[in-house]
């Protein structure tokens, strides 16, 4: 086949192979799922059991194409509705589960009054919208009246979720996101506890703080006020955005855009991006723009029913007490706590993934803390999740809800892997690219601390600082500024909140560790003992301060992680200035201190987001004790150790290039086949045969034998083939027919036999960075043979260029290169040597002296083979000669005999015929033969004189005579040949 | 002959061989006195034929001054002190380590490459332009052996360079940056001395990457009588695979390609080291060297030479 019709093949083949690749990964390209959507409306019973208004709940049933399926309860945040959660919806709907995701009462186009998830209320809703969902045939069953349902939603949701859970044994699973454990403690926080702790985040709340829980219950009875709740702090301004969000339809209280998930770049996070959300739950519920007068129609609506927008009557008159007084009743206390999922966390038995914020002031890592003590003290499953956002940060990235939805798939639908109970938090760098700090996820075996298991790690930091006076200024401003609620992601996250973060000087009183030179990790919420006192002299009242952690840079920069500030109350300050001890419950981040940083605990007199007391007075607060921070030693890739499988394919590679290696050189041992009876013939070439593509003979079917002390002349006009069987008999180019036998060993690429034989073909070749001397020792030691073999001297004396041996090769002439090359050859004197066109471009004295070279050369018993295409040099210098044409073996004999040798003469003359009868009757001459105008004739051993003389007396013109050149005949005829075509 | 008048061979020099004296006979009557087929082509014969060469000295000594003219590139444009925001170019100043993981970075993608495949193509196909590659075949070497042997001192010169590299730039980073943690981008930080062995991990790391790059600039060099050729040849395809490795739309497929993994070498900086992704590196750097490797052996091996 033609090269180029080769050529067109392999590209078509290629082509093809691209083609039908594209067309297979199209065809396997999964199609985006379709899922169905309807709109249903759920009435339930507004109230307690036994109450006869209904409430109608304004649902979307989203479902997969696989039906039955799971079903999933999705809930949104405070201030959404249903549309904010769309999206997910249609992700788990996609993902093959049955979703359900409605408006809760109050909000969106549901009708009823907000009760901040009161068992009365939004938990019974809940329940009857699982009963709904038990009536659905698309709804996969567990049993009558009993649907296999998974609940989850963020904030709002998330607390609905655990409450519904804790109260309904029908749910099967559920993922709450960035919610609170306890209402109270969340908007009413007090800091100050005592005793240690077991977890790394726990608050001063929850149950079970002395490290074992008394009742095993690990929840708060209702009815039953801790003290430190009661004298909480009021988080003012989050209360406040969520008091508006209940007013006003379509201020979503939740966080906006995503977060920073690892592995991804700045801009890829969808920052910013959910305004849609928030524009399209104003639309829906645009109906119910406006504060919603309850009651019956007719009646006048009194001023509190006015301001209080679409919350129930008590939740509203709690608000206000508490945001104009500061402080919280006992009635109000406990109604937040109803709100609590801490109230039935110890019942929950469904597997509960906890996912908290890291970067969230409203519900800080404490309430996911105190759930998961409260979840796993009765015996439940919990994952605990720490990400990297939150109400201050971003909702969770596409990377998290898919862990929520593998979560939901084994745990409902029982596909894929067991997630595990592994705990896994996010670690912001403190290293920016673009104005964000990049992240990644660390994985710990477990949640340290929960029902029995070993405490978490701590580390105890000396604090310097002594006792220092804070001073509290009336009406509690000017006031320091920790963090503005929900700003998080309009700007950097990690860094708005270390640049947002001021304190007003004399206000607070600082405590420094020292130095750090190792990176240390904190996760989780650090402690610290304060001894707190009263000034005398000064107002006495209990003290309210906010105490925060600093990481402090080399340059003095200070951030303040996640905007985290602990307030704390306290209370029975004795006038005299007795210190009192208060441990403090820091809130928890997830924070590298790095090498050069310092962590500095300011404990200030106020905060902006806070309610602080008007009369102003002045404390003392000294650091009683080291500052104890937790560390979770963890993982940062989700996997196990070894990867197996690239090993085993790396050893069976190995594997098969050694097998193949060792079967290659198996094969090169076969049998040599010599042939003893050529072992002293120095060349024997036998039908020698090599055609390239396309079918072009350069050697056809060539053959000849070489004697010892022959000086062999190959003999061709250019293109006969000469060169091509001497690189054969070089082993470079492999015969297609024939073989070639050097001292009766078969030729093949690499034999060792070649060691014998010493080759010049085709022009020189050297290194032309290295000076001529060094080419040859170089050349010779690459041979492997010793040094001494080398014969340099009679090479060098061949070469014969005296000093110009020490330049560089690059400098060299032709004729110098040539001659260099010829010495190569020779190195070693070689048994036989094969020279092609030793002459070619050497001046004619040097041409004799290599001729004289050649025949002292083959008077020791060396072989010489010389290729030319110069008829004269070959008579002159060989005694035997090969002639060859087009490949094919022409002529082959002594160049003696072959060259006029027997008396053979030729004459030309006038009158061939009368010349050829002078001739044919002299005596002694014999085979007298006419050619044109020449006479041939075999004069045996008379010399050409006589037939001269003869032919002259016998009147014939003689105008040549000279020996009969049977060579040069056939030379010239195929030269002839070659020039007419 | 003509420059000097050059003795011819003696008369009798070449006569004083006795014909039975001549034929030394190897062990097996074979080939001819001394010769043996493993002791061809010795290492430090091609060594010095390769060491001697200017592009060997100019490559290894650029490869010695790139940390200095970085160094001096991040002092005459840095205000004074190390900042700690940004990539891996912002904390190169920060310690002597990250200065040396930044050299390495910058490094690895292009210019790594380059060095390796002009080590490795050039061999052969620059024995073939100066037409001494059929001298040498007809010592005989054979040919599995020049192969091999070149490689040898090939990677030799690579692992040099491989060395120097991270070495020198260590040592300039230590003398003007200190001997400081090293800083991840994502906000590890790693003791001096735990670094210093993860970048000689990494360096051995993109030993074995690169051999890729060694292997099929090996197979161009036997395929083509052009060095530049079989040199630019790899470099392109190397280029051309971190093209499409850039093209997020083949998705998985990216992971067959084979400079897919040439950054997994950074894993080594975090606190605990990742290696999955460093395994996979290796076992598709070890499969494309072996297959590229494999075919110019049997190339070199069956092929015709006509240089």
């Amino acid at each position: 086949m033609s090269p180029i019709l080769r050529r067109w093949r392999l590209l078509a083949l290629i082509l093809a192979v691209l083609v039908a690749g594209t067309v297979l990964i199209a065809l396997t390209r999964d199609d985006t799922p379709t899922v169905g959507v309807r709109d249903v409306g759920i009435d339930v019973v507004d109230g307690p059991a036994g109450a006869v208004e209904y409430v109608r709940i304004d649902a979307t049933l989203y479902t997969p194409s696989d039906l039955p399926a799971p079903a999933v309860l999705l809930a949104h945040g405070f201030g959404g509705s249903k549309d904010s959660v769309a999206d997910q919806a249609r992700e788990l709907a996609g993902r093959g589960f049955v979703v359900l995701a409605y408006s809760a009462r109050g909000f969106g186009a549901s009708t009823g009054q907000i009760a901040l998830n009161s068992p009365d209320y939004e938990v019974t809703d809940a329940r009857r919208l699982v009963d709904w969902l038990a009536t659905r045939s698309e709804v996969r069953q567990d049993g009558p009246n009993d649907p296999r349902v998974g609940v989850t939603g963020s904030s709002y949701g998330g607390a609905l979720a655990l409450s519904l859970a804790g109260t309904d044994p029908r749910v099967d699973a559920l993922v709450p996101l960035i919610t609170w454990n306890d209402l109270s403690q969340a908007l009413l926080p007090n800091a100050a506890a005592t005793g240690s702790t077991v977890t790394p985040a726990a608050g001063s709340f929850g149950g079970s703080f002395g490290g074992g829980s008394a009742s095993g219950s690990g929840g708060l009875t209702l009815g039953t006020a801790d003290p430190a709740t009661a004298a909480g702090v009021f988080k003012r301004s989050w209360a406040g955005v969520f008091f508006g969000a209940g007013l006003a339809p379509g201020a979503d209280a939740g966080p906006r855009g995503e977060a920073l998930e690892p592995g991804q770049e700045p801009d890829e996070a969808g920052l910013g991006g959910s305004a849609s959300s928030g524009a399209s739950s104003s639309a829906s519920s645009g109906a119910g723009a406006g504060p919603v007068v309850g009651g019956s129609a007719g009646a006048s609506p009194s001023l509190l029913q006015l301001g209080c927008g679409r919350f129930r009557p008590e939740v509203c008159a709690a608000y206000i007490q508490v945001a104009t007084t500061g402080l919280a009743t006992p009635e109000v206390v406990r109604l937040l706590q109803a709100a609590s999922p801490a109230a039935v966390a110890g019942n929950i038995t469904a597997p509960t993934m906890l996912v908290q914020g890291v970067q969230d002031t409203l519900f800080g890592l404490d309430q996911s803390d105190a759930t998961a003590r409260q979840i796993a003290d009765a015996g439940g499953t919990v994952k605990v999740v720490w990400y990297n956002g939150g109400h201050d940060g971003g909702a969770p990235g596409q990377r998290l809800r898919n862990k929520i939805m593998d979560w939901f798939d084994h745990h409902l639908a029982g596909r894929g892997t067991d997630p595990g109970t592994d705990f896994e938090y996010a670690v912001s760098g403190s290293f920016q690219r673009d104005g964000l700090a990049s992240v990644r996820t660390v994985y710990a075996p477990s949640y340290p601390g929960l029902d029995g298991d070993t405490p978490v790690q701590r580390e105890e930091l000396a604090l310097r600082g002594g006792t220092q006076p804070v001073f509290a200024p009336p009406g509690g401003s000017p006031a320091a500024v920790s963090s503005v609620p929900g700003l998080g992601t309009l700007s950097s996250a990690a860094g708005a909140f270390g640049g947002v973060a001021v304190d007003v000087p004399g206000q607070s009183a600082s405590f420094g560790t020292t130095v750090f030179d190792e990176q240390l990790l904190i996760v989780g919420a650090p402690q610290v003992t304060l001894e707190v006192a009263a000034i005398p002299g000064a107002p006495l009242r209990d003290a309210v301060l906010f105490a925060k952690l600093y990481d402090v840079a080399a340059d003095g920069r200070r951030t303040l992680p996640g905007g985290g500030v602990a307030p704390l109350r306290v209370t029975g300050l004795p006038a005299d200035g007795t210190p009192v001890e208060v441990t403090v419950a820091l809130p928890g981040i997830v924070r590298p201190i790095e090498p050069g940083h310092r962590v500095e605990v300011v404990v200030s007199t106020t905060d902006q987001a806070y309610a602080m007391p008007a009369e102003p007075t002045a404390f003392t607060v000294a650091a009683a004790g080291a500052l104890s921070v937790p560390l979770v030693p963890g993982r940062s890739a989700a996997g196990s150790g070894v990867p197996t499988a690239p090993l085993v394919g790396i050893g069976a590679v190995l594997g098969g290039v050694l097998l193949t290696a060792v079967v290659a050189v198996l094969r090169r041992r076969r049998s040599d086949d010599p042939r003893p009876d050529l072992v002293e013939v120095p060349l024997v070439i036998e039908n020698l045969t090599k055609f390239y593509a396309g079918g072009f003979k350069a050697v056809d079917d060539l053959s000849f034998r070489v004697e010892p002390g022959q000086v062999l002349g190959l003999l061709g006009p250019n293109g006969a083939g000469k060169t091509t069987a001497l690189r054969m008999l070089m082993g470079l180019i492999r015969p297609n027919a024939g073989e070639i036998r050097v001292f009766g060993r078969l030729v093949r690429p690499g034999d060792p036999v070649l060691s014998r034989l010493g080759a010049f073909v085709e022009g020189p070749g050297f290194l032309p960075h290295l000076s001529g001397i060094d080419n040859l020792r170089l050349y010779w030691a690459a041979t492997g043979r010793p040094a001494a073999d080398a014969r340099m001297d009679e090479a060098l004396e061949v070469a014969g260029l005296g000093v110009a041996v020490r330049r560089r090769v690059g400098t060299y002439s032709q004729g110098m290169r040539q001659r260099l090359a010829i010495a190569q050859a020779m190195l070693g004197l070689p048994d036989l040597l094969v020279l092609d066109e030793p002459t070619n471009g050497l001046d004619p004295p040097q041409i004799r002296e290599m001729r004289d070279v050649l025949r002292r050369y083959a008077a020791t018993g060396r072989t010489v083979l010389v290729s030319s295409h110069l008829l004269a040099e070959v008579e002159q210098t060989c005694s035997h000669v090969v002639v060859m044409h087009r490949g094919r073996l022409v002529a082959a004999g002594e160049v003696a005999e072959i060259v006029a040798g027997g008396g053979q003469a030729s004459f030309r003359v006038g009158s061939p015929a009368e010349a050829a009868a002078v001739l044919g009757a002299a005596s002694g001459i014999t085979d007298v033969e006419v050619e044109g105008d020449q006479v041939h004739a075999d004069l045996g051993g008379l010399p050409r004189s006589f037939a001269v003389a003869a032919l002259v007396e016998a009147g014939v013109a003689v105008e040549q005579a000279g020996p009969r050149r049977r060579l040069e005949d056939a030379f010239l005829q195929l030269v002839g040949e070659e020039a007419v075509q | 002959m003509t420059d000097t008048p050059g003795p011819v061979l003696a008369e009798g020099r070449l006569q004083s061989d006795r014909p039975t004296e001549r034929r030394l006979q190897s062990g097996d009557g074979r080939g001819a006195g001394g010769y043996r087929a493993g002791s061809t082509m010795p290492l430090r014969v091609e060594l010095r034929r390769q060491l001697r060469r200017r592009r060997t000295q100019l490559s290894l000594g650029f490869l010695v001054l790139l940390p200095f003219i970085l160094l001096a590139a991040f002092e005459l444009g840095s205000d004074g002190e190390g900042n700690t925001s940004g990539g891996l170019v912002d904390l190169a100043t920060t310690s002597g380590a990250n200065f040396t993981i930044f050299t390495l970075f910058a490094s690895a993608g292009f210019l790594l490459v380059v060095v390796v495949a002009l080590f490795f193509g050039d061999t052969v196909a620059s024995e073939a332009s100066w037409s001494s590659l059929r001298y040498l075949l007809a010592a005989p070497v054979p040919r599995s052996r020049l192969l091999r042997q070149k490689a040898a001192v090939s990677a030799l010169l690579s692992w040099l360079a491989l060395v120097l590299l991270p070495a020198v730039a260590t040592g300039v980073g230590v003398l003007f940056y200190g001997t400081g943690d090293a800083l991840s981008p994502t906000g590890e930080s790693t003791p001096f001395g735990t670094s210093l062995w993860r970048i000689t991990l990494a360096a051995a790391y993109l030993f074995v990457h690169l051999s890729w790059v060694a292997a099929l600039a090996m197979l161009l060099s036997v395929s083509t009588d052009a060095p530049l050729g079989a040199v630019g040849g790899a470099v392109l395809i190397s280029i051309l695979s971190q093209i499409l490795d850039s093209i997020t739309a083949l998705g998985g497929l990216r992971d067959y390609l084979p400079t897919h993994y040439a950054f997994a070498w950074a894993d080594l900086l975090a606190t605990d080291v990742d290696w999955s992704e460093m395994a996979w590196g290796t076992f598709s750097a070890v499969t494309y060297a072996a297959a590229f490797g494999l075919l110019a052996w049997r190339r070199f091996a069956t092929k015709d030479i006509t240089s």
